[in-house]
């Protein structure tokens, strides 16, 4: 994992040495994922050259949509968040956890675990936000996760500072973004001027530093800070959806509000915020066995508290109404994470709300309960 | 160990969910070995009597004959598992519990005066204790070997009751409803068949029939944002499993 780090300066690379970056991340041994354009989205999919980067690609986001255009000015990472989670990777919706065989010699345990070395490219200040959230819970937690730690500690994180803003992004509301703050290897801030398709690079570590020395720099002088300065702050400007600052409070006091009921008119209790959502870290454990009969294993696999079987304790479920978990969902994430972790479980990524597929706005449903709906 | 006797039966289906259990190419050696196949027309002419460990029934209960026979195979097994949106929940000839029975025998058949059949067709669980179901038109072959490989050493399937929506996020599937603005049933619809429309571009269609309290007006309402006329909205929940979204159409089931 990255240690604050601070370097005295800024330097620049052109466009061109993207390719080389990914190239030469791949030639360290990384596992190098990034955004790519597939199936009308922006996914997280493993890279091999900067040729598979969205180039001049931009999402309109909006409550229950996600649509792709193409951008004015080709850029490499002018679209926000796409269908993925990083934590896809560090966190995966399915792993094992071990196994168990019978062999003529006895019993054999494999523990092994799947831990690749990743380079993440175009890691967002929401998304860094978020891996410090789930850090909390996998790193450092009482459930720590080993195959997570292993993953986490080895990942080469390229973050990005945002100069667009996505249409259900307020991340400046939750004061995680659009620049990025620590957390990261390199950083870069995307600059399309008349001097050229360049790059902004800080550096986040040392391990990020030795890697600079493989890209071709130049230094970075003050009319380039000012430019991506100017850029990441009008994309704070341009965002309009807020999550009041209260929020922990305002939950806290209507649990009992008749609102909840009107959500789970509208709630297909689908699981899809909570899956998307890059601090979800719910999961539950299920065995198989082989149809001989011969080896066991176990599983890790992600769950949500939209399902009956979360709250399923003997006789029955806990939370049968679609009310009652629509509340769990977000008083655990906006109000007893901070009990819990010390910060709200959102990092106003906007995911959940883009990827509703009835457009269910988690900023809307706080302020309904504020006013006492 | 004696090795357990599976049986499986027909009702009124097209076999297809029994074909699943053929088309299981690499494990039906290891299931062979594993289980005896007690009856199971569709692949032995072998007859063992019973009573049965494991009954696999496929088909849907639509004539006074199964009325009966039905009660006869839930006598001689031990665990009775329904397979198939027939067995599970009418299958698409429960559309004759819309309408009026004769009229189809009338228009369909050149003799309708062979055909008996009962008003309505209906799951088997409307009939007798059922232990557990395979939902989907046709089963996955995946969740018939889980749970078959579960029976056999003595432990629950993995069969979840949420939705379709978390098995495609789960395999990273891009939601088409979001990102192309096409009606799918996947919010109310029950996990299972391996993400196999969504994946493929194409919204889910029901055929694992409703989730565990599915909201379907709330569905309804974004199918029409989508384009959906009336008619299409009504019809889209009028396939296989036709009787089961009848059930919970107008709210949390
Ligand atoms: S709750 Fe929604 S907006 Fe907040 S971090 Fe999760 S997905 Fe993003
Ligand atoms: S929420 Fe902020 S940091 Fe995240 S993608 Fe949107 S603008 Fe960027
Ligand atoms: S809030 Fe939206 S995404 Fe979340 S469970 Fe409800 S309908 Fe599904």
């Amino acid at each position: 994992m990255t240690t604050k780090f601070t370097t005295p300066q800024s330097v620049i690379i052109g466009a061109d040495q993207l390719d080389r970056l990914i190239k030469a991340l791949s030639g360290l041994g990384y596992q190098v994922i990034g955004p790519k354009l597939e199936d009308d989205a922006v996914q997280l999919l493993p890279l091999t050259g900067a040729d598979e980067l969205p180039l001049g690609v931009v999402e309109e986001q909006a409550p229950g949509t996600y649509r792709l255009k193409p951008a004015k000015t080709p850029a490499y990472f002018d679209f926000t968040h796409g269908a993925h989670t990083w934590k896809q990777y560090l966190f995966p919706p399915k792993e094992k956890l071990w196994s168990a065989s019978k062999t003529p010699k006895g019993l054999v345990i494999d523990d092994s675990m799947d831990t690749p070395k990743y380079a993440f490219i175009g890691v967002r200040a929401c998304e860094l936000a978020a891996l410090g959230v789930q850090d909390q819970v996998f790193v450092d937690g009482e459930f720590a996760s080993t195959p997570y730690k292993e993953r986490r500690e080895r990942v080469f994180i390229v973050a990005l500072n945002c100069r667009r803003s996505g249409g259900t992004c307020f991340c400046v509301s939750q004061n995680t973004g659009p620049n990025v703050k620590d957390g990261y290897d390199l950083a870069l801030t995307e600059i399309t001027d008349k001097a050229g398709h360049r790059f902004v690079v800080e550096v986040g570590s040392s391990r990020g530093e030795e890697f600079l020395a493989k890209l071709e720099t130049s230094q970075a002088n003050d009319t380039d800070l000012k430019v991506a300065k100017k850029a990441v702050k009008k994309a704070a400007k341009s965002q309009d959806r807020t999550m009041p600052a209260n929020t922990a409070d305002i939950l806290l006091r209507n649990q009992e509000s008749t609102h909840w009921q009107d959500v789970a008119k509208r709630c297909l209790d689908c699981g899809n915020c909570t899956f998307v959502c890059p601090t979800c870290f719910c999961s539950t454990t299920t065995d198989e066995t082989n149809l001989d009969g011969d080896t066991a294993s176990r599983w890790r696999q992600w769950d949500s508290c939209f399902t009956l079987d979360f709250s399923y304790i003997h006789g029955g479920s806990i939370r049968r109404d679609g009310a009652e978990r629509y509340r769990q969902w977000i008083s655990h994430k906006l109000t007893h994470w901070h009990d819990q972790f010390g910060v709200s479980g959102c990092v106003g990524c906007g995911r959940c709300i883009t990827w509703c597929p009835v457009g269910i706005d988690i900023t809307e449903e706080v302020k309904a309960l504020a006013k006492g709906k | 160990m004696k090795k357990p006797k599976l049986a499986v039966w027909k009702f009124s289906s097209c076999d297809g969910c029994q074909l699943s259990l053929l088309d299981c190419e690499d494990e039906l050696l290891t299931v062979a070995d594993k289980v005896d196949f007690a009856y199971f027309l569709e692949a032995t002419r072998a007859k063992l009597k019973g009573p049965y460990d494991i009954s696999l029934v496929e088909g849907s209960v639509t004539t006074p004959e199964e009325v009966e026979r039905i009660q006869k195979v839930r006598k001689q097994s031990k665990v009775l598992i329904t397979i198939g949106a027939c067995a599970t929940a009418g299958g698409i000839q429960s559309l004759k519990n819309f309408a009026n029975v004769d009229d189809f025998i009338n228009t369909v058949y050149a003799h309708p005066e062979f055909i008996d059949t009962l008003e309505t067709s209906t799951p088997i669980a409307e009939h007798v204790k059922v232990d557990l179901e395979l939902r989907g038109c046709p089963i996955d072959k995946r969740q018939l070997l889980e749970t078959l490989g579960a029976l056999l050493v003595g432990r629950k399937p993995n069969l979840p009751n949420h939705s379709q929506c978390m098995e495609c996020k789960m395999s990273g599937t891009v939601c088409v409803m979001v990102a192309k603005g096409q009606p799918c049933l996947g919010p109310i619809c029950h996990a299972g068949c391996g993400n196999i429309c969504p994946s493929i571009d194409r919204g889910c269609y029901g055929c694992f029939g409703p989730k565990e309290l599915p909201n379907v007006p709330a569905l309804t309402e974004k199918l029409s944002d989508l384009g959906m006329t009336k008619k299409q909205r009504h019809d889209v929940l009028r396939t296989f499993n036709a009787a089961a979204f009848a059930k919970v159409e107008n709210g949390h089931g």
